[in-house]
């Protein structure tokens, strides 16, 4: 009886306890955002960008897939704000459903590279010794080459398509995530609370998991969102060099492949898709530096 | 005032070793940090058994040693007739249910993305499989044992004082039933006035819950007010060790007379001019040979210089690592 | 004028942060003598620090003076310049640390930071400083040509203190504020340091303000103490009578609390926790955790009144006859 009436207040004091010092946080990060301009613009941009990418099908006037020869290559007017392409499709339409493409990849990219990468460092930074040492040469490896360069050797040998191209910039992605988190796990480990949960009697997984893990996570989210612009430039990259998404998939970067031919004559076709480009990656980037100043100890406190 | 001697041994620590390898210099040759070197001591049941010493005594290493959160280099150690140096990891995990450690800093001792409930029941989890609710009354119990209330489970750590931390840390190593608990200098970063409260817990617990402290400190005059045994470290030794009683009033080690010396006294009437050692603590990498308090000793002859001298027993359960021990 | 050197009124700082106000210093009030050796004494966030930051003219953003002065051989800070203040800290008033070894340049050498600090309160290039270098080294107890060469990681705690000695009595101050100068240190290493302090000041005349934590220590060492509580002074009285008839029911408290070799006494802690700066108590702000508070406690903060001759305490038990009798 009794501790079921505690369960009962438990359950609901705990709802709210859990998620007060997250409030309280929350302001904070909301004062310091208010306080800091690029951060602010940054976000409007991304918010936009995401928008755009939900609403895609609603606000798309035209098929941005299937081409229609009678309206090719048409200069920017009010029936085609973007004009139209060599196949005669509408350009303003493929770049709102590019954006959905782009998220797309942004998203899983920092999904794969994101989690491969935490993982692996957490748990070389955790065991450390010849668990640290293997890991870390792979990581090595990886480093050794431009990233871009390596992101073509994969997306060459696995051939051009969106899955490989997520595949392709997760694989060269992951070892910046891998290298925060072995150095915060490494820092965490220490703490007097590590040992001390160690000395209640937790074993390994228990303690890398639901104890280092978590506090290892802010870094390398604020580290995941001064990413994305590359992500995008990556998968852009990728796209213009045909080694990407395959058309007619509306990829930004191949888009802007598809129009170099027509660049001096028909300049909307590379541009509208570059500028997009450009825009999304300014706001990742005015985003992510805004959110590493708030982030700054320094700064909070 | 505990007098009678207690037969009974909860744990014996023998010629217990750890050093720690180092390397230094522009040839980064490996040297050891004899941190704790030769060691042994036994702590009888049900008493609080003190280990002074100032940095680099290996007083911190020693707790740690003995709870193997670091693994000795060598020794053993003996906890109710069993070898805790040689059980498995495993075993170790489970015993580890019976050896508590309460550590000096309160602030970065709880995890603080945690709930204290969870911070206190993380232990039942792993070791009682209890349900939730269990969990929750459990945690509640153990929180007003250590003076807090209920309503303090659903908070963070940061919301709380150094003191009312230390009692959380508490609350965390006591709700798993132990019998032994390593008090890492836990009132060292708190105030006297809160201090006092916090040394009257550990005391109050002690007899409520049947514990045994080994009890790490670097404050003689708590050291007086807590224990029953004490042992004296210098540069990873013990240098002198008995009854309270015993250390306290016939001091016999110079460095034990030195160090009771340079403790200020609060009382201002009390203005004689003290012998104090002179110079700096030597360095554990490369200890001082022979007795390795002689290049701070005021009474250090040749032979101090020469020969290690032996830990002997001056009466009974009163040992002392020196060539010319004071002896009234 | 209540003290010849130093005359600290009605101070009242506070520090604008993210969480509100922190209102650090409420009204000290602080004096003392030249050669007079003054412990300020009192727990975590009472002001201590503050309070010698004040007497350096180094509160700065976002901490702000709001009112009351510190007068210094009768001079007003506030009234003084740039240049004044920055003469005054360089030659008549030096400070030490707690931390000595993070309070020197880690990239300069020991020397050259000694002889910095000579040439400024002599007024003198640092090269003709060098001389006097190995003299103050030699004063505080330190191979003297050896250390002018190391850099600060090279020293052990107790030798960069005595190296931050050197440099704060190099320029022969007439008051040297001690922030805890040996809570850092050993047990053994604090006896020699506090030893050293005490024959260079008797020698060489300054006055001494030294804030601790530690009643042994300031027992030792002073001739007065102070005692502070959450942004205040509540007793203020000679060393003596402090600890042998203390009045204030927190001085009272915390001498309960310490421990003291050779006393089979039990400790009593003081209840409760130290206040939150942001929302103090109204009033007196020891008033929640005394056992003696009345009503009027939690209305208005006690002046500091002189109860005896020569022992000042801040609390309603003194301010009328007869009510002594509080222990």
């Amino acid at each position: 009886m009794k501790s079921i009436t505690i369960e009962k207040r438990g359950k609901l004091r705990d709802f709210i306890a859990r998620r007060k010092p997250i409030i309280e946080d929350w302001k904070h990060t909301l004062y310091l955002w208010k306080s800091t301009k690029l951060a602010m613009i940054g976000t409007v941009i991304i918010v936009i960008f995401i928008l755009i990418a939900i609403f895609a099908p609603i606000i798309v006037p035209y098929d941005p897939i299937s081409s229609n020869m009678s309206a090719r290559l048409q200069p920017p007017s009010w029936d085609h704000l973007f004009g139209t392409d060599q196949f005669g499709r509408d350009i303003f339409s493929r770049v709102i459903v590019g954006s959905r493409i782009e998220l797309w990849i942004i998203f899983l990219v920092s999904l794969i590279s994101g989690g491969l990468g935490t993982f692996l460092g957490v748990v070389a930074g955790y065991f450390g010794k010849f668990v640290d040492e293997i890991i870390m040469r792979i990581t090595d490896m990886f480093l050794a080459f431009p990233s871009l360069v390596l992101a073509m050797a994969f997306a060459a040998a696995l051939g051009p398509s969106l899955t490989n191209t997520i595949i392709a910039i997760s694989v060269v992605g992951w070892t910046v995530f891998a290298r925060l988190a072995r150095a915060e796990a490494m820092k965490i480990k220490k703490q007097p609370y590590i040992e001390a949960i160690r000395a209640v009697g937790a074993g390994n997984s228990r303690i890398m998991f639901l104890h280092v893990l978590p506090m290892c996570l802010s870094p390398v989210l604020v580290q995941l969102t001064l990413r994305m612009g590359t992500i995008i430039l990556t998968a852009a990259g990728l796209g213009f060099l045909g080694l990407g998404v395959r058309p007619p998939l509306p990829e930004w970067g191949s888009m802007v492949s598809d129009g170099r031919s027509y660049l001096v004559a028909q300049w909307w076709i590379s541009t509208f898709p570059g500028i997009a480009i450009a825009f999304v990656v300014l706001g990742f980037n005015f985003l992510g530096d805004g959110i590493r100043d708030i982030m700054d100890p320094r700064l909070r406190r | 005032m505990p007098t009678e001697v207690k037969t009974e041994t909860l744990l014996s620590v023998e010629n217990l070793k750890k050093y720690f390898p180092v390397k230094r210099g522009a040839f980064r040759r490996l040297l050891y940090v004899r941190a704790v070197d030769d060691v042994t001591f036994q702590v009888p049941k049900e008493s609080v058994f003190a280990v002074v010493g100032e940095s680099g005594s290996g007083k911190t290493t020693l707790g740690r040693t003995v709870l193997r959160l670091i693994e000795p280099t060598s020794g053993k150690i003996i906890y109710k007739n069993e070898d805790f140096t040689k059980i498995s990891l495993k075993s170790l995990r489970i015993f580890r249910r019976k050896m508590q450690i309460i550590s000096q800093d309160p602030y970065n001792s709880l995890h603080p993305r945690k709930l204290v409930k969870d911070i206190i029941g993380e232990g039942l989890k792993i070791h009682f499989h209890m349900s939730s609710n269990e969990i929750l009354d459990t945690v509640k119990e153990t929180l007003e044992r250590v003076g807090l209330r209920e309503e303090h489970m659903f908070r963070y750590p940061h919301e709380f004082s150094g003191g009312q931390r230390q009692r959380i840390a508490t609350a965390r190593a006591i709700v798993l039933k132990p019998e032994f608990l390593v008090l890492d200098e836990p009132t060292s970063a708190l105030d006297v006035s809160v201090q006092a409260i916090i040394l009257k817990m550990f005391k109050d617990l002690k007899s409520s819950l049947s514990l045994t402290y080994l009890f790490i400190t670097h404050d003689l005059a708590v050291v007086d007010y807590m224990s029953d045994y004490v042992a004296v470290m210098y540069l990873g030794q013990i240098m002198e060790m008995g009854t309270k009683e015993d250390v306290f009033n016939n001091t016999a080690h110079p460095y034990t007379i030195l160090l009771m010396n340079s403790i200020p006294v609060p009382d201002p009437r009390h203005k004689n001019k003290k012998m104090i050692p002179k110079g700096e603590i030597p360095s554990s990498i490369n200890p001082p040979s022979g007795c390795r308090f002689h290049t701070r000793c005021p009474y250090a002859k040749e032979v101090c210089k020469k020969e290690e001298p032996k830990f002997v027993k001056i009466s009974k359960g009163h040992f002392v690592k020196c060539h010319f021990p004071i002896i009234e | 004028m209540r003290g010849d050197l130093l005359d600290v009124r009605e101070l009242k700082v506070v520090f604008y942060t993210y969480r509100g106000i922190i209102k650090a210093l409420n009204g000290v009030e602080l004096w003392m003598n030249h050669e007079e050796r003054l412990g300020l004494i009192g727990e975590t966030g009472c002001g201590k620090s503050v309070t010698s930051l004040s007497i350096m003219g180094l509160i700065e953003q976002p901490g702000e003076i709001i009112s009351g002065d510190v007068y210094f051989e009768g001079k007003s800070m506030q009234k003084m310049s740039m240049e004044e203040l920055h003469d005054m800290r360089g030659k008549k008033i030096s400070m030490i640390f707690q931390e000595p070894v993070s309070a020197l340049n880690p990239v300069m050498r020991i020397g050259f930071q000694v002889a910095e600090s000579i040439s400024r309160a002599k007024d003198i290039k640092i090269k003709e400083a060098y001389p006097e270098v190995l003299k103050m080294l030699e004063l505080v107890g330190l191979d003297s040509k050896r250390t002018a060469s190391l850099y600060p990681h090279e020293l052990s705690g107790g030798m960069a203190q005595r190296a931050m000695i050197a440099m704060a009595l190099s320029s022969n101050p007439k008051l040297l504020i001690a922030d805890e100068p040996t809570s850092a240190l050993d047990v053994t290493i604090q006896a020699q340091i506090m030893e050293l302090l005490d024959e260079l000041v008797r020698e060489m005349g300054n006055a001494v303000i030294l804030i601790t934590h530690d009643m042994g220590v300031a027992a030792e060492f002073c001739d007065k103490i102070a005692v502070m509580y959450a942004g205040n002074v509540v007793e203020r009285a000679s060393t003596v009578d402090i600890f042998e008839e203390p009045l204030h029911p927190y001085t009272k408290g915390l001498l309960k609390a310490v421990p003291k070799i050779g006393q089979s006494k039990e400790l009593v802690g003081i209840t409760g926790t130290v206040p939150d700066l942001v929302n103090p108590p109204t009033g007196c702000r020891f008033h929640p955790r005394c056992p003696y508070a009345m009503n009027k406690c939690s209305q208005k903060m006690p002046p500091l009144i002189e109860a005896k001759p020569g022992h000042h305490v801040a609390c309603y038990l003194y301010t009328q006859e007869g009510e002594h009798n509080a222990n």
